[in-house]
């Protein structure tokens, strides 16, 4: 019994995982950004759709939508207010300008979960679930939102590998990962690509936000915890690669539930932030990464 | 070095320093009070730029080294009583062994691996606070049974006294021959290497001194407060007060990041009317900051006076 039900719900949460460090891991790996904002865009999402959805009325279908609109604006927002003219900086030496970029988004972050507290208070909002009600798989009650979040998940990950993989656009994203000076030879406006990935990131952030207000609900007291379980699957994943950050989000996600459920919710990340250092100890380059 | 104490840096730091020593003369103990506090992250934001600005490491857990020296401090104290002295060196002490321990596999990586490794003993240390609430006070915090002294006046000078020692001290390091190799470490490290530099050698040490000065602080800032609290001494939001000074006042400039400090606490303080929207401009002001003064105040200031 115990053993499904840590199968089912650990599934759930590592999706979830894997859906939030999938753009991360995305921006970072096309243009080496490393986005401290994470966090507060993807709550910002689920916290537009909650509103929306309760405050408004839209409805839920609306109401997600909705979320995920904000984020993909917010997501426009950083890239040009924030990231662009610190890399277009002349002021700003080019050994500095990840530090720089570091710091402006996370001031950035911090802005947007201000004003969320501000006009929404800091108490934790449940997004009201697209669907209702609880199945029973292997013996185990599962709630329908649980399923419905896993699948989205994997659905939206698959999707993007498709783009990724399959069409010209991703495939001049996949090049400027690879060779950005090259890409720019072949007549590309690296900007162009740049704005593409933040446009992907806004959508992946803004549907894992909703999501994760669903399943779990947030608060801008999550900000902080977000971005750094994002910011950590990825290193544990090795920086860029995603299909390491998804091995990645899956191990953290078992091993804090098999934590919360044979041990002690109490430990929950304990476990998963000493495998952190451990794998940084011995591979320092992540799971799949390249040096 | 030697320029230094004819240099206009100089002399505006000492009057600053005078000035600001006989404010307990004529200003309320409130602001005193905040001053104090203010001081005492001067002193983190210095302790972080010389590990920052100088060898080029973003180090995301200032807390965890500041939460180390002032925990120590305060469950020595706490649990066995012993003098408040001896708490703060033992704090201090336990702050170095603890920066010694994240330094090792923290060295080894650079940039954001290295920015993670700090970030994430910072997490372990609060994590660590919470589930030994037996000994540390857990979410509610740890009291304190004795204090320097509760004269506010005598508790501005000797985190005033502090401050400024320390600044002497870090800067004049970040100045002296130890410091260069570390800013040549931290701008082409394969070159300085390549000089024959041992990189790893005094970037250790850069963080055994920044570890020293952070527990100290910490420690001294536990024994102001009464208490120790994840809330004012560990968390995460702390660290990017510290970073967010430092960056501020001007990196690499180690003074610009006290003022910076104090800039941003005063600052938090005067926007108090403005109820919960403080955080937002104080972000906002520093956000700008970043993207149109790169140099922090101290940075723009000095290269106008290299340009006139």
């Amino acid at each position: 019994m115990r053993v499904f039900q840590i199968l089912i719900d650990g599934f759930a949460i590592s999706a979830l995982y894997a859906l939030g460090a999938t753009g991360f891991t995305l921006i970072f790996g096309v243009s080496g950004v490393l986005n401290l904002s994470h966090g507060a865009i993807m709550v910002a999402a689920a916290v537009a759709a909650w509103a929306a959805a309760s405050i408004l009325g839209v409805g839920t279908y609306a109401g997600a939508l909705i979320g995920v609109a904000v984020a993909l604006v917010i997501a426009f927002a950083t890239y040009f207010a924030v990231v662009k003219p610190i890399q277009d900086s002349r002021r700003i030496p080019n050994e500095e300008k990840e530090i720089f970029v570091l710091t402006g988004t996370l001031l950035w972050g911090i802005m947007i979960q201000e004003l969320i507290a501000y006009f929404f208070t800091n108490n934790a909002k449940t997004v009201l679930p697209i669907v209702e009600g609880v199945v029973e798989i292997l013996g185990v009650r599962t709630p329908r939102n649980e399923i419905f979040t896993a699948i989205v998940c994997c659905l939206v990950i698959a999707l993007l590998w498709l783009l990724v993989n399959r069409t010209r656009t991703g495939k001049a994203v996949l090049a400027a990962s690879m060779n950005p000076r090259g890409v720019t030879l072949l007549g590309l406006e690296l900007t162009n690509i740049y704005i593409v990935v933040w446009a992907i990131y806004g959508i992946l952030a803004g549907i894992a936000g909703v999501l994760l207000g669903m399943f779990l609900g947030v608060s801008s007291y999550s900000v902080g915890p977000l971005t750094a379980s994002a910011f950590s699957i990825v290193v544990l994943g090795g920086l860029g690669s995603v299909s390491g950050s998804l091995i990645a989000a899956f191990v953290v996600g078992y091993l804090e539930t098999i934590t919360a459920y044979l041990i002690s919710p109490a430990y929950r990340t304990i476990p998963a932030l000493l495998l952190l250092v451990f794998v940084m100890y011995i591979r320092p380059q992540g799971l799949l990464g390249r040096r | 070095m030697s320029t230094f104490f004819t240099s206009r840096l100089f002399f505006i730091s000492l009057a600053l320093v005078v000035i600001a020593a006989t404010l307990p003369l004529y200003v309320s103990g409130y602001v005193l009070g905040l001053l104090t506090v203010a001081f005492y992250f001067g002193v983190f934001a210095m302790a972080w730029d010389l590990l920052f600005g100088f060898a080029g490491e973003v180090n995301f857990g200032p807390t965890f080294l500041i939460g180390v020296g002032a925990y120590t401090a305060g469950i020595l104290n706490n649990q066995f009583g012993w003098s408040v002295y001896l708490c703060i060196v033992l704090g201090a002490l336990a702050s170095v062994i603890a920066g010694l321990v994240l330094a090792l596999p923290a060295l080894r990586v650079r940039g954001p691996y290295f920015g993670l490794t700090t970030l994430v003993a910072v997490l372990m240390l609060q994590n660590f606070i919470v589930v030994f609430a037996d000994l540390t006070g857990g979410e509610i915090g740890l009291t304190i049974p004795d204090v320097i002294t509760i004269n506010a006046g005598a508790n501005y000078w000797i985190a005033l006294g502090f401050m400024t020692i320390s600044a002497a001290i870090l800067y004049g390091l970040s100045q002296s021959p130890i410091g260069l190799v570390l800013q040549a470490s931290g701008q082409d490290p394969v070159q300085a290497g390549a000089l024959g530099f041992n990189i790893v050698k005094h970037k250790l040490a850069a963080f055994i001194v920044s570890a020293f000065f952070s527990g100290l602080s910490g420690a001294l800032l536990v024994f102001y407060f009464g208490t120790a609290s994840v809330g004012t001494v560990v968390d995460v939001a702390v660290g990017v007060n510290v970073i967010v000074s430092a960056v501020l006042g001007g990196r690499r400039t180690v003074l610009g990041a006290a003022l910076g400090a104090i800039f941003l606490i005063v600052a938090g303080e005067f926007l108090r009317p403005t109820g919960e929207l403080a955080t937002f401009i104080v972000s906002a002001v520093a956000l700008l900051v970043v993207l149109f003064f790169p140099g922090g105040f101290l940075g723009a200031a000095l290269s106008r006076e290299a340009r006139s």
